[in-house]
Protein backbone atom coordinates (compact mmCIF):
# COMPACT_ATOMS: atom_id res chain seq x y z
CA UNK A 1 0.00 0.00 0.00
CA UNK A 2 1.45 3.45 -0.80
CA UNK A 3 2.63 5.53 2.13
CA UNK A 4 0.04 8.11 3.13
CA UNK A 5 -0.77 10.36 6.05
CA UNK A 6 -2.35 8.49 8.95
CA UNK A 7 -6.03 9.40 8.95
CA UNK A 8 -7.51 10.80 12.12
CA UNK A 9 -10.73 9.07 13.10
CA UNK A 10 -13.72 11.21 14.10
CA UNK A 11 -13.67 11.86 17.84
CA UNK A 12 -16.69 9.68 18.63
CA UNK A 13 -15.81 6.73 16.37
CA UNK A 14 -14.91 3.57 18.33
CA UNK A 15 -11.19 3.81 19.00
CA UNK A 16 -10.32 0.45 17.45
CA UNK A 17 -12.22 1.11 14.22
CA UNK A 18 -9.33 2.30 12.08
CA UNK A 19 -7.26 -0.60 13.32
CA UNK A 20 -10.00 -3.09 12.36
CA UNK A 21 -10.33 -1.52 8.92
CA UNK A 22 -6.60 -1.60 8.22
CA UNK A 23 -6.38 -5.24 9.39
CA UNK A 24 -9.34 -6.13 7.16
CA UNK A 25 -7.66 -4.28 4.30
CA UNK A 26 -4.61 -6.48 4.79
CA UNK A 27 -6.83 -9.54 4.35
CA UNK A 28 -7.72 -10.28 8.01
CA UNK A 29 -11.21 -11.78 7.71
CA UNK A 30 -11.66 -11.90 11.49
CA UNK A 31 -11.24 -8.11 11.70
CA UNK A 32 -13.87 -7.65 9.00
CA UNK A 33 -16.20 -10.01 10.89
CA UNK A 34 -15.89 -7.79 13.95
CA UNK A 35 -16.97 -4.78 11.86
CA UNK A 36 -19.93 -6.83 10.60
CA UNK A 37 -20.95 -7.82 14.15
CA UNK A 38 -20.87 -4.19 15.16
CA UNK A 39 -23.01 -2.77 12.35
CA UNK A 40 -25.08 -5.53 10.70
CA UNK A 41 -28.14 -4.97 12.92
CA UNK A 42 -28.31 -1.28 12.16
CA UNK A 43 -27.66 -1.77 8.45
CA UNK A 44 -30.39 -4.42 8.27
CA UNK A 45 -32.84 -2.10 10.06
CA UNK A 46 -31.92 0.73 7.68
CA UNK A 47 -32.44 -1.55 4.67
CA UNK A 48 -35.83 -2.64 6.06
CA UNK A 49 -36.71 1.02 6.60
CA UNK A 50 -36.09 1.85 2.96
CA UNK A 51 -37.19 -1.28 1.11
CA UNK A 52 -39.92 -2.40 3.55
CA UNK A 53 -39.29 -5.93 2.35
CA UNK A 54 -37.30 -8.54 4.27
CA UNK A 55 -35.87 -10.29 1.23
CA UNK A 56 -34.71 -7.04 -0.36
CA UNK A 57 -33.31 -5.87 2.97
CA UNK A 58 -31.26 -9.05 3.28
CA UNK A 59 -29.89 -8.56 -0.25
CA UNK A 60 -29.02 -4.96 0.59
CA UNK A 61 -27.26 -6.06 3.77
CA UNK A 62 -25.12 -8.59 1.91
CA UNK A 63 -24.37 -6.30 -1.03
CA UNK A 64 -23.40 -3.45 1.31
CA UNK A 65 -20.86 -5.52 3.26
CA UNK A 66 -19.48 -7.23 0.14
CA UNK A 67 -19.04 -3.88 -1.60
CA UNK A 68 -17.51 -2.40 1.52
CA UNK A 69 -14.97 -5.25 1.61
CA UNK A 70 -14.20 -4.85 -2.07
CA UNK A 71 -13.66 -1.09 -1.78
CA UNK A 72 -12.09 -0.85 1.66
CA UNK A 73 -9.21 1.11 0.13
CA UNK A 74 -11.66 3.92 -0.59
CA UNK A 75 -12.54 4.35 3.08
CA UNK A 76 -10.55 7.38 4.08
CA UNK A 77 -10.91 7.09 7.82
CA UNK A 78 -11.90 10.70 8.29
CA UNK A 79 -15.55 9.75 8.63
CA UNK A 80 -16.96 6.91 10.71
CA UNK A 81 -16.99 3.48 9.10
CA UNK A 82 -20.71 3.36 9.90
CA UNK A 83 -21.42 6.58 7.93
CA UNK A 84 -19.47 5.16 5.01
CA UNK A 85 -21.27 1.84 4.94
CA UNK A 86 -24.67 3.50 5.44
CA UNK A 87 -24.02 5.40 2.24
CA UNK A 88 -23.26 2.18 0.36
CA UNK A 89 -26.34 0.48 1.85
CA UNK A 90 -28.63 3.41 0.97
CA UNK A 91 -27.44 3.29 -2.65
CA UNK A 92 -28.03 -0.46 -2.82
CA UNK A 93 -31.49 -0.06 -1.29
CA UNK A 94 -32.43 2.65 -3.77
CA UNK A 95 -31.30 0.43 -6.63
CA UNK A 96 -33.66 -2.25 -5.33
CA UNK A 97 -36.53 0.21 -5.31
CA UNK A 98 -35.66 1.33 -8.83
CA UNK A 99 -35.70 -2.26 -10.03
CA UNK A 100 -39.07 -2.77 -8.42
CA UNK A 101 -40.49 0.28 -10.21
CA UNK A 102 -38.39 -0.09 -13.32
CA UNK A 103 -39.55 2.93 -15.27
CA UNK A 104 -39.04 5.51 -12.56
CA UNK A 105 -36.02 7.20 -11.09
CA UNK A 106 -36.27 7.05 -7.37
CA UNK A 107 -34.48 9.01 -4.75
CA UNK A 108 -35.00 8.82 -1.04
CA UNK A 109 -35.99 12.43 -1.23
CA UNK A 110 -38.75 12.02 -3.75
CA UNK A 111 -41.71 12.67 -1.53
CA UNK A 112 -41.86 16.42 -1.38
CA UNK A 113 -43.37 17.84 1.75
CA UNK A 114 -46.64 19.59 1.36
CA UNK A 115 -46.55 21.24 4.75
CA UNK A 116 -49.48 19.15 5.93
CA UNK A 117 -47.14 16.75 7.65
CA UNK A 118 -46.06 19.51 10.00
CA UNK A 119 -49.50 19.94 11.48
CA UNK A 120 -49.70 19.22 15.18
CA UNK A 121 -52.93 17.41 15.89
CA UNK A 122 -52.56 16.04 19.38
CA UNK A 123 -51.67 18.43 22.16
CA UNK A 124 -51.80 16.77 25.54
CA UNK A 125 -49.25 16.33 28.29
CA UNK A 126 -47.89 12.81 28.71
CA UNK A 127 -47.85 10.59 31.73
CA UNK A 128 -44.64 11.25 33.63
CA UNK A 129 -43.59 7.63 33.04
CA UNK A 130 -45.33 6.17 30.00
CA UNK A 131 -42.92 3.22 30.20
CA UNK A 132 -44.65 2.11 33.41
CA UNK A 133 -48.04 1.82 31.76
CA UNK A 134 -46.84 -0.69 29.17
CA UNK A 135 -44.72 -3.83 29.21
CA UNK A 136 -41.43 -3.78 27.33
CA UNK A 137 -43.00 -5.76 24.44
CA UNK A 138 -46.01 -3.47 24.26
CA UNK A 139 -43.72 -0.45 24.34
CA UNK A 140 -41.57 -1.83 21.52
CA UNK A 141 -44.72 -2.62 19.55
CA UNK A 142 -46.02 0.95 19.94
CA UNK A 143 -42.69 2.53 18.98
CA UNK A 144 -42.19 0.23 15.99
CA UNK A 145 -45.70 0.76 14.68
CA UNK A 146 -45.36 4.53 14.98
CA UNK A 147 -42.04 4.62 13.14
CA UNK A 148 -43.29 2.20 10.46
CA UNK A 149 -46.11 4.65 9.73
CA UNK A 150 -43.66 7.35 8.56
CA UNK A 151 -42.57 7.86 4.96
CA UNK A 152 -39.23 6.10 4.28
CA UNK A 153 -37.26 9.36 4.10
CA UNK A 154 -38.52 10.52 7.52
CA UNK A 155 -38.02 7.09 9.04
CA UNK A 156 -34.48 6.87 7.72
CA UNK A 157 -33.45 10.35 8.84
CA UNK A 158 -35.00 9.86 12.28
CA UNK A 159 -33.38 6.45 12.77
CA UNK A 160 -29.91 7.62 11.78
CA UNK A 161 -30.09 10.87 13.69
CA UNK A 162 -32.07 10.12 16.84
CA UNK A 163 -31.78 6.34 17.30
CA UNK A 164 -28.28 5.65 15.96
CA UNK A 165 -26.99 9.01 17.19
CA UNK A 166 -25.29 10.27 14.02
CA UNK A 167 -24.86 14.05 13.86
CA UNK A 168 -26.95 16.09 11.42
CA UNK A 169 -23.86 16.49 9.22
CA UNK A 170 -23.10 12.75 9.23
CA UNK A 171 -26.73 11.95 8.41
CA UNK A 172 -26.57 14.42 5.51
CA UNK A 173 -23.35 12.81 4.27
CA UNK A 174 -24.72 9.27 4.59
CA UNK A 175 -27.95 10.07 2.76
CA UNK A 176 -26.47 12.52 0.27
CA UNK A 177 -28.84 15.24 1.44
CA UNK A 178 -28.10 18.84 2.38
CA UNK A 179 -27.98 19.74 6.08
CA UNK A 180 -31.15 21.92 5.81
CA UNK A 181 -32.93 18.99 4.09
CA UNK A 182 -31.97 16.67 6.97
CA UNK A 183 -33.15 19.22 9.52
CA UNK A 184 -36.49 19.74 7.86
CA UNK A 185 -37.10 16.01 7.54
CA UNK A 186 -36.02 15.39 11.09
CA UNK A 187 -38.45 18.01 12.37
CA UNK A 188 -41.31 16.45 10.44
CA UNK A 189 -40.38 12.96 11.60
CA UNK A 190 -40.18 14.03 15.23
CA UNK A 191 -43.50 15.87 15.10
CA UNK A 192 -45.30 13.02 13.40
CA UNK A 193 -43.96 10.48 15.89
CA UNK A 194 -44.85 12.78 18.78
CA UNK A 195 -48.37 12.98 17.42
CA UNK A 196 -48.70 9.21 17.09
CA UNK A 197 -47.22 8.51 20.53
CA UNK A 198 -49.40 11.11 22.25
CA UNK A 199 -52.40 8.94 21.45
CA UNK A 200 -50.89 6.24 23.67
CA UNK A 201 -49.04 8.22 26.29
CA UNK A 202 -51.26 11.18 27.07
CA UNK A 203 -52.19 11.71 30.67
CA UNK A 204 -55.59 10.26 31.45
CA UNK A 205 -58.25 12.93 31.47
CA UNK A 206 -56.38 15.22 29.09
CA UNK A 207 -58.13 15.61 25.79
CA UNK A 208 -56.53 16.72 22.61
CA UNK A 209 -57.49 20.18 21.50
CA UNK A 210 -56.93 22.04 18.28
CA UNK A 211 -53.59 23.64 17.76
CA UNK A 212 -52.69 26.35 15.30
CA UNK B 1 -43.13 37.58 20.25
CA UNK B 2 -42.61 34.61 17.96
CA UNK B 3 -45.63 32.97 16.41
CA UNK B 4 -46.32 29.30 17.14
CA UNK B 5 -45.40 28.47 13.56
CA UNK B 6 -42.02 30.18 13.93
CA UNK B 7 -41.47 28.35 17.21
CA UNK B 8 -42.26 25.03 15.59
CA UNK B 9 -39.89 25.61 12.68
CA UNK B 10 -37.03 26.14 15.15
CA UNK B 11 -37.97 23.24 17.41
CA UNK B 12 -35.38 20.79 16.09
CA UNK B 13 -32.49 23.23 16.54
CA UNK B 14 -33.86 24.23 19.93
CA UNK B 15 -34.00 20.64 21.18
CA UNK B 16 -30.55 19.94 19.75
CA UNK B 17 -29.24 23.14 21.38
CA UNK B 18 -28.05 24.47 18.04
CA UNK B 19 -29.64 27.92 18.11
CA UNK B 20 -27.94 31.23 18.86
CA UNK B 21 -28.31 32.49 22.43
CA UNK B 22 -30.55 35.29 21.21
CA UNK B 23 -32.93 32.96 19.40
CA UNK B 24 -32.88 30.50 22.29
CA UNK B 25 -34.07 33.24 24.64
CA UNK B 26 -36.89 34.14 22.27
CA UNK B 27 -37.94 30.49 22.02
CA UNK B 28 -37.83 30.07 25.78
CA UNK B 29 -39.94 33.19 26.23
CA UNK B 30 -42.45 31.77 23.75
CA UNK B 31 -42.94 28.51 25.65
CA UNK B 32 -43.36 30.22 28.97
CA UNK B 33 -46.23 32.18 27.45
CA UNK B 34 -47.75 29.52 25.18
CA UNK B 35 -48.92 26.35 26.95
CA UNK B 36 -49.60 24.51 23.68
CA UNK B 37 -46.06 25.00 22.42
CA UNK B 38 -44.71 24.04 25.82
CA UNK B 39 -46.56 20.73 25.59
CA UNK B 40 -45.42 20.13 22.01
CA UNK B 41 -41.83 20.88 22.96
CA UNK B 42 -41.92 18.70 26.07
CA UNK B 43 -43.56 15.72 24.36
CA UNK B 44 -41.23 15.97 21.34
CA UNK B 45 -38.29 15.83 23.74
CA UNK B 46 -39.84 12.74 25.37
CA UNK B 47 -40.45 11.18 21.95
CA UNK B 48 -36.73 11.39 21.21
CA UNK B 49 -35.92 9.97 24.64
CA UNK B 50 -38.16 6.92 24.34
CA UNK B 51 -36.64 6.03 20.97
CA UNK B 52 -33.14 6.47 22.33
CA UNK B 53 -34.03 3.93 25.01
CA UNK B 54 -35.26 1.42 22.42
CA UNK B 55 -33.39 -1.88 22.48
CA UNK B 56 -30.66 -2.09 19.90
CA UNK B 57 -31.84 -3.90 16.84
CA UNK B 58 -30.97 -7.52 16.53
CA UNK B 59 -30.60 -9.35 13.28
CA UNK B 60 -32.35 -12.68 12.63
CA UNK B 61 -29.98 -15.66 13.05
CA UNK B 62 -30.52 -16.99 9.53
CA UNK B 63 -29.87 -13.56 7.97
CA UNK B 64 -26.64 -13.26 9.95
CA UNK B 65 -25.54 -16.77 8.93
CA UNK B 66 -26.14 -16.12 5.23
CA UNK B 67 -24.29 -12.80 5.42
CA UNK B 68 -21.25 -14.43 7.03
CA UNK B 69 -21.28 -17.23 4.43
CA UNK B 70 -21.41 -14.68 1.59
CA UNK B 71 -18.53 -12.69 3.07
CA UNK B 72 -16.44 -15.82 3.61
CA UNK B 73 -17.00 -16.81 -0.03
CA UNK B 74 -15.95 -13.34 -1.13
CA UNK B 75 -12.77 -13.45 0.94
CA UNK B 76 -11.95 -16.93 -0.36
CA UNK B 77 -12.58 -15.84 -3.96
CA UNK B 78 -10.66 -12.62 -4.05
CA UNK B 79 -8.43 -12.69 -0.98
CA UNK B 80 -7.36 -9.23 0.06
CA UNK B 81 -9.65 -6.35 -0.82
CA UNK B 82 -8.38 -4.07 -3.60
Amino acid sequence: MPAEATPVAPADAPSDELDLVSRARAGDGAAFSLLIDRYEGRIFRLAMNITQNREDAEDVLQEAFLKAYEHLDQFQGNSKFYTWIVRIAVNQALMKLRKRKSDRTISLDEQIDTGEDMVVREVAAWDPDPEERYSREEMNGILTEAIDGLLPIYRTVFTLRDVDGLSTEETAEALDLSVPAVKSRLLRARLQLRDKLTRFFKRKGDDAFAYM
Amino acid sequence: MLTCKQFLSELTDYLDEKTSTELREKLQRHITECPNCWVVCDTTKKTIQVYKGMQSCSIPEDVHARLMAAVERKIADCGKPK
